[in-house]
């Protein structure tokens, strides 16, 4: 399914947010089970499907890495599901470094003072890989796609960072 | 999801965790890694002369089932040729450590990760 057709918005990378949110909002109260009570059987479970639905989609759309692999796929690079591993030694290299960063924040003299620093670092490489992966899908060549697909690959790293940085905060305020 | 007991094992008790110096030429390094969950293997083997790996050293950042397929492969490699070790699959690490389904990319991790070594190692001789 082209979630970019279902709201009836250009396949992009860039997005309008509010947009895609108030048409979020439109096709859910149009769709809405509550709409079908009376409806015959066959109508009522439409809406039900309908509503599922929307919901993968602006739930895809509304993330930056989802859309670009939603995008990727629709241009015929199927990544989500991938299980082949990552092998570029000076980009693991770097997050294996991050990573020790991470584990040093708990043991560190001012772990908020580290916690800003990894933070920081995280913010600034997701920004440069954002960026990238927003001119690569635009350019829309082959080759381009197949950057697009290792930039979302390396993001993903970086959002799994993020996580557990998040995770390490939670633990040092309880 | 319940881990088999070799799987907690190996994660309660890791073999062979650390690293060896990377400017030390019997030293061969394979880095790899899983987007689709964030970890990162890097797995050390140190190789003699006659081409037997000696030892073999790992750091995983990732679940328990990345962290036991790793630490099996570390084990799993010492004492053996290169051709040996690339022979390693990851259904062998799956089966050994009976990891379900939705761990299985961690066996091929592992595998992946020992390849790269090799690979590695392969590099550094020839270049």
């Amino acid at each position: 399914m082209n979630y970019f057709q279902l709201f009836d918005l250009p396949a992009t990378f860039e997005l309008d947010l509010t947009e895609l949110g108030s048409r979020y909002l439109a096709l859910q109260r149009q769709f809405h089970p509550d709409n079908y009570a009376a409806a015959s059987n066959r109508d009522r479970l439409m809406s039900v499907q309908q509503t599922a639905n929307i919901n993968d989609a602006y739930h895809s759309l509304k993330q930056p890495l989802l859309r670009a692999e939603h995008l990727l796929a629709l241009r015929g690079l199927k990544i989500s599901h991938e299980q082949r591993s990552f092998t570029d030694p000076v980009f693991l290299m770097q997050q294996m470094e991050l990573r020790e960063q991470l584990e040093e924040i708990s043991t560190s003299d001012d772990p908020d003072d580290a916690i800003m620093a990894v933070e920081q670092q995280l913010q600034q490489q997701r920004k440069v890989l954002l960026k990238q992966l927003a001119a690569a899908l635009e350019a829309n060549t082959a080759e381009q796609n197949q950057q697009a697909a290792e930039l979302v690959r390396k993001l993903k790293f970086f959002f799994k960072l993020q996580h557990e940085l998040e995770l390490i905060e939670q633990q040092l305020q309880d | 999801m319940a881990y088999s007991n070799k799987v907690i094992d190996h994660y309660e008790n890791p073999r062979n965790v650390g690293s060896f110096a990377k400017d030390d030429p019997s030293i061969a390094t394979g880095m790899v890694g899983a987007p689709a969950c964030g970890d990162v293997m890097k797995l050390q083997i140190k190789v003699n002369e006659q081409g037997i790996i000696e030892d073999a050293k790992f750091k995983t950042y990732g679940c328990g089932s990345a962290i036991a397929s790793s630490s099996l492969v570390t084990e799993w490699v010492k004492g053996k040729s290169l051709d040996e070790a690339q022979q390693i699959k990851n259904t062998d690490i799956a089966h050994e450590l009976a990891l379900p389904p939705v761990k299985i990319h961690c066996s091929i991790l592992a595998e992946d990760a020992i390849k790269a070594a090799i690979a590695d190692y392969k590099q550094k001789r020839g270049g």
